[in-house]
């Protein structure tokens, strides 16, 4: 069918702002969602290749979705808001060790008042939930230097948040419930009396989870709430002489991004890692989520997922390509040649098209929208 | 209790790695100072510039040339190659972005220094490279006015002295040639500077250049104390809160900022690490630039600058 | 023409006095707005006029003296306070939202009078959409009035340079200001599109009744346009008036021409 939105009106404005206000793109998205849903559940449940093997759901599937949705995390603070950080994976960390406490039990001794603060083990969900609240609320924190500071300065201040929480949970043995490794498990993954264990299973837990923000936070940016982002990050003085209040938006943007990279570890420590140390959670984590953003498109959730495919892709092509071509390189030099070619792209992206793959394929629509004419 | 023989010696001990930190802090200052850009790549800088001389120095050592010669021919040798990188990075990276704003030419550094990282352990290696061009071992000061006396490594002592040598000839070259007032020209207003003729991508050719140099001292110094390794870049981010302290714009604040930084995260560390667990310095720098920031956001040295609309 | 119908002061500007270091860029200015009225600032370059602006909404702060705006006087003004008081302004070098199509640059202008919070936004849905709706209409009656309905989704940034100083306006409009600061609108405009430009800041003084306080170099605008007129050379006023007294004005002219002091 030709991709034409000749004949489709829309006569109200509530049409007019839907998230595919194009039918196509409605109809794709259906789609898609229908084989993330139930197309792959069933291949695997059939056992067809490659979707049989646990492989492509736990080292593939299940990472991408869930660094899809730190990225959305992250997207919303440094490509909506303009605020750049260094220190998602700290916030990740607080997800996770704040789930963990909380789905394992708290108990705070205060002896010197005599009694103590306990908390009993949480059902996961909750504990999953409130980490991201944690993690929000540390966000909240560390964004409040924001308000005085900006751009290249702010970068070094979430620095500070990524290497004192990194310490934090390496040196207070309280976080980990004193494993004299330092490594800690996740906790049964129940959720309302259901065991999530197989691979499909957790790969369909993470992709509500996933679905739900990646809506959520579309409406969240293309309402008011997100205009205040985008003004404060394209102009902040004009924006605050309109009304727009920078504390407001950009804590609210801390808050909302911290949330959801908080959920978002904590995800990755029990679905995807179930056992882990703070190593997990380090700057190259940070800089890896900047990447997915910049490579993915700064500014557009759609580009959260791109670029969180394209990280997680690349490497298992360096690995398989020149193999099978009979060139096998070793573990080093495919890492590295990753390094240079990260680089690279996110040079290029940033001179050629600073809104990533995801401007990419818009334009790619716009060209398919009039095809066969140029313009 | 600590005495006070233990302070001097964990304080002169903390200034001298604080010197190491504004070794490669002033080489962000230089790129920050002519082209407003914040270099997160000065790290890699620094391995790139060492991993080729201790390579380099290391094969002519094993073809049997005396070490002098080896010495000249690698540092030459590893010049070369950040003269190479200076001018691969303005022609490929920052020259395209020219008019860009801040946040993207950063968000490029970063992309910059994965490409060194990347390039530089693929062709030089990927291992912890001893490197030894200063002498490492220690002096014994005061031994009558305290108990054990002060121990203070030659090493550190070299390291201050070629920081000075290096800041004072930056302040001549930025003071009193040609290429240093363009350079100061191009850094106020580059479209001005460029209308009165100022070749505004050989400027940043010089200062990329300049910074590379910088780093390729740093790397001796770094190198000799530390081994030339990956995790070299770790600790030069470190320079970061440097900057912070110091002012972005300052080459005296990127050396009181290193002082700083260096004797306060060895002082904590010492005194107070004991208390809350070890490690401290882990972060101290960081924290401490963030309470700077909140308290002076231009940093000590650093120039207000009057927003306009 | 038609004149304001009341005398009643809007704003009012006494012995406001700016410096930075040692550059003194306003020095004890005092001049008032009225209700209603379309009134300029005209001066050579460097005069303060920007300046003036700038106190007027709080960007900057004064060092000395007081603004009295409607009934309330301050020292000085505070950004958020001017936005909410009904201060609304568009700016000399175009201050658009660059990453946002034009739509969503008139629509941010909307900010102060949306109501709905993060969760409700978030969730779009019953009074969130609802709200989204309505001030989509108003400002769906602004992209009508100003003309320029076929470009509402287009980045801003891709736009020329007319286009963006109307969409400018647009934004201004959308807070439905009782204030508007006009910092040279017509800049760098052709005769065609100056003609626009003025015809909307008539049409929004009649229709809105909007109060508007311009900057603006092209003389014969101001003359046509304005009800009085305040000259600023070098941060002193030196005239203040209709446009004719101040077109006699020989301190006026010598300012504007250079007289050998």
């Amino acid at each position: 069918m030709l991709y034409r939105e000749a004949g489709q009106f829309k006569t109200t404005y509530a049409e007019d702002m839907a998230i595919f206000p194009i039918r196509q793109d409605r109809m794709a998205i259906a789609i898609l969602l229908g084989i993330a849903f139930i197309g792959v559940p069933l291949l695997a449940d059939f056992d067809i290749w490659p979707f049989g093997s646990d492989y492509l759901l736990r080292a593939i599937l299940l990472p991408f979705l869930i660094l899809a949705l730190a990225a959305i995390g992250v997207n919303i603070l440094v490509g909506y808001c303009g605020q750049i950080s260094l220190g998602s994976g700290a916030f990740m960390a607080i997800g996770a060790y704040s789930a963990y406490k909380l789905g394992t039990g708290v108990h705070i001794p205060l002896a010197w008042l005599g009694f103590a603060i306990s908390i009993p083990p949480l059902p996961v969900l909750l504990a999953i939930l409130l980490g991201g609240l944690t993690a929000a609320s540390a966000g909240i924190l560390f964004g409040v230097p924001s308000l005085r500071i900006k751009g290249l300065y702010l970068a070094v201040a979430t620095l500070a948040a990524q290497f004192f929480f990194d310490w934090v949970f390496l040196r207070v043995s309280w976080f980990t419930n004193y494993a004299p490794s330092g490594s800690v498990n996740a906790p049964t993954l129940d959720f309302f009396g259901l065991n999530v264990g197989t691979p499909i299973e957790r790969y369909l837990l993470c992709l509500i989870f996933v679905t739900v923000f990646a809506v959520l936070a579309k409406n969240l940016v293309r309402g008011n709430l997100g205009r205040q982002w985008m003004a404060i990050r394209d102009m902040d003085i004009a924006a605050e002489l309109i009304g727009i209040r920078p504390l407001y938006a950009k804590l609210t943007a801390f808050a909302v991004s911290s949330f959801i990279i908080g959920v978002a570890g904590a995800l990755w420590a029990f679905v995807y890692l179930g056992s882990w140390e703070p190593l997990a959670f380090s700057i190259d984590r940070s800089l890896q989520l900047l990447f997915m953003v910049i490579i993915g498109g700064l500014g557009s959730i759609m580009g959260a997922f791109v670029g969180a495919a394209f990280i997680l892709i690349l490497p298992i092509l360096l690995n398989r390509i020149p193999s099978e071509l009979g060139v096998p390189l070793s573990t080093e030099t495919i890492t590295h040649l990753e390094f240079i070619i990260f680089g690279s792209l996110i040079c290029y992206l940033l001179i050629k098209e600073p809104h990533g793959f995801a401007r990419l394929i818009s334009l790619g629509k716009e060209k398919l929208r009039l095809w066969p004419f140029p313009y | 209790m600590i005495g006070l023989g233990q302070f001097l010696e964990v304080l002169i001990g903390g200034l001298m790695s604080g010197v190491l930190y504004s070794l490669v802090a002033l080489g962000f200052v230089l790129i920050f100072k002519a082209s407003g850009v914040f270099n997160f790549a000065q790290g890699a800088m620094v391995l790139l510039a060492g991993l080729a001389l201790v390579r380099s120095l290391d094969l002519l050592v094993a073809w049997g040339f005396p070490l002098w010669v080896a010495i000249i021919f690698g540092i030459s040798f590893a010049a070369v190659i950040m003269v190479i990188t200076a001018w691969l990075i303005e022609r490929l990276v920052i020259g395209p972005l020219v008019n860009q704003d801040g946040l993207t030419l950063f968000m490029s550094t970063i992309g910059v220094t994965f490409i060194l990282e990347g390039a530089a352990q693929m062709i030089f290696g990927s291992d912890a490279y001893p490197l030894r061009l200063f002498p490492t071992d220690v002096w014994l000061l005061f031994e009558d006015l305290f108990p054990g006396g002060i121990l203070v490594n030659k090493l550190d002592v070299w390291g201050g002295f070629i920081a000075g040598i290096l800041v004072a000839g930056l302040a001549i070259f930025f003071e009193r040639t040609k290429t240093g007032r363009a350079l100061r020209a191009v850094a106020d207003d580059h479209l001005a500077a460029q209308s009165v003729g100022i070749p505004i991508s050989w400027i940043w050719f010089v200062v990329w250049l300049a910074a590379g140099l910088v780093a390729l001292v740093a790397a001796t110094v770094w190198g000799t104390k530390l081994g030339v390794q990956f995790s070299i870049t770790f600790l030069a981010l470190k320079a970061l809160p440097v900057l912070i302290i110091g002012g972005l714009t300052s080459v005296p604040g990127a050396i009181v900022g290193g002082l700083i930084v260096g004797a306060g995260e060895k002082i904590a560390e010492v005194f107070l690490g004991s208390y809350i667990g070890g490690g401290i310095e882990y972060w101290f720098a960081y924290v401490l630039a963030l309470a700077v920031l909140l308290v002076r956001p231009q940093g000590l040295f650093g120039e207000r600058i009057i927003e306009r609309i | 023409m038609r004149m304001p119908d009341t005398s009643e002061l809007l704003l009012q500007v006494e012995g406001v006095s700016l410096a930075f270091g040692g550059v003194k860029a306003l020095r004890d200015v005092s001049f008032d707005i009225r209700k209603g009225e379309i009134r300029a600032i005209i001066g050579p370059n460097g005069a303060g006029k920007t300046s003036m602006l700038n106190v007027i909404n709080g960007f900057y702060h004064p060092n000395h003296g007081a603004i009295t705006f409607k009934g309330r006087t301050r020292a000085q003004m505070q950004p958020y306070e001017a936005s909410r008081g009904g201060i609304a302004r568009t700016f000399q070098n175009v201050a658009l939202f660059k990453g946002m199509s034009a739509l969503d640059n008139i629509m941010a202008g909307r900010t102060l009078k949306m109501r709905r919070g993060l969760l409700w936004q978030m969730l779009r849905y019953g009074p969130a959409l609802a709200e989204e709706i309505e001030h989509r209409h108003r400002v769906e009656e602004i992209i009508d009035f100003l003309e320029i309905e076929a470009i509402r989704k287009v980045p801003v940034a891709r736009l020329p340079y007319g286009l963006q100083k109307r969409v400018e306006l647009g934004r201004a409009l959308a807070m439905e200001p009782d204030l508007l600061l006009l910092d040279e609108p017509m800049a760098g405009m052709n005769l065609e599109e100056k003609e626009d430009m003025s015809r909307f800041i008539i049409d929004v003084n009649n229709h809105y009744g909007t109060t508007i306080a311009l900057i603006e170099h092209d003389m014969a605008v101001v003359m046509d346009l304005s009800h009085r007129v305040a000259v600023l050379d070098h941060g002193v006023k030196i005239a203040d008036g209709t446009p004719d007294e101040v077109k006699e004005n020989q301190g006026v002219i010598d300012a504007y021409l250079g007289v050998a002091h």
